[in-house]
């Protein structure tokens, strides 16, 4: 865990240093483009972190064991995280670009509703007890959200909205010269890796969670 | 030579750009600091319920 947590800063400390003083300022947009080497990278961190969420509930309604439902609840964090940021990030680009801080476009409106959907994931799962039904009901839950997140990742095909089409080689957007395209795609490992390990540690406290509950419960036999 | 009005807009745009830099890594690290405080009272309250089991014991 230590080992991935240093990596990941090393990445992301060789990222900013690539993007301030080698990656030139983009000719329409000046300095505020730089924001994409965060915001596309935590976007899919996000997404990664959603898929990992819907094929850990998978396993949870299969295999019904608790561990599944714990590593659903450390990713769905993640993608709460992360999705945080691309809200965040994205708002403040388009306050400079478009000149407004919000619009509801395709893509805008498809990642806060998903966003939403997962805040309600947790929400759930602070309002049910029972740690088996909790898990049950969480799992479909998360199941139900993630094809949300398949919506949002192809919005920006399926509509021509507001926000800008695919820009990533790997979409077919060819938008970017390759030098400038690179750093996104390691900074997606460094958040990738940060991701793991917050997804670590949530899942190691959620496993004490597990242990504080069986203690309240001896405490309430005696 | 830079405009003034090129040189404004340049300057706001840097300065956004800054905003969205310190509003992403705020973001994770308050996540952090949740994760941080949220273990403090776990590991607390078990402490407690250890003792208060010990205790009945005796």
């Amino acid at each position: 865990m230590i080992a991935l947590a240093g990596a990941s800063a090393l990445i992301i400390v060789w990222v900013l240093y690539t993007i301030f003083l080698h990656v030139p300022d983009e000719k329409d947009q000046g300095a505020i483009f730089r924001i994409i080497y965060f915001h596309v990278p935590s976007a899919m961190t996000a997404a990664a972190c959603a898929l990992a969420a819907f094929i850990a509930s998978l396993l949870y309604l299969w295999r019904r064991d608790l561990r599944y439902d714990a590593v659903a609840v450390s990713v769905t964090e993640g993608a709460l995280l992360f999705g945080a940021v691309v809200l965040v990030t994205g708002m403040i680009w388009a306050r400079i670009i478009w000149g407004i801080w919000w619009t509801w476009d395709a893509r805008l409106t498809s990642t806060l509703v998903s966003w939403l959907m997962y805040a309600g994931y947790l929400m759930l799962r602070r309002a049910v007890e029972e740690p088996t039904e909790r898990a049950r009901n969480s799992a479909v839950l998360s199941i139900f959200i993630f094809p949300g997140v398949y919506i949002t990742w192809k919005s920006i095909e399926w509509w021509r909205t507001q926000h800008p089409g695919p820009v990533l080689s790997i979409r077919s957007g060819g938008g970017m010269a390759p030098g400038m395209e690179s750093p996104i795609y390691i900074n997606l490992l460094a958040l990738l890796c940060l991701a793991a390990v917050l997804a670590m540690l949530r899942y190691n406290q959620e496993k004490r969670r597990r242990e504080l509950d069986s203690l309240r419960r001896t405490v309430h036999a005696i | 030579m830079i405009p003034r009005r090129e040189a404004i807009v340049d300057e706001r745009n840097f300065a956004y750009m800054f905003y969205g830099f310190s509003a992403a890594w705020a973001l994770v690290a308050a996540y952090i600091i949740s994760l941080v405080l949220r273990e403090r009272r776990i590991r607390s309250e078990m402490e407690a319920l250890r003792r208060m089991i010990e205790s009945a014991k005796e």
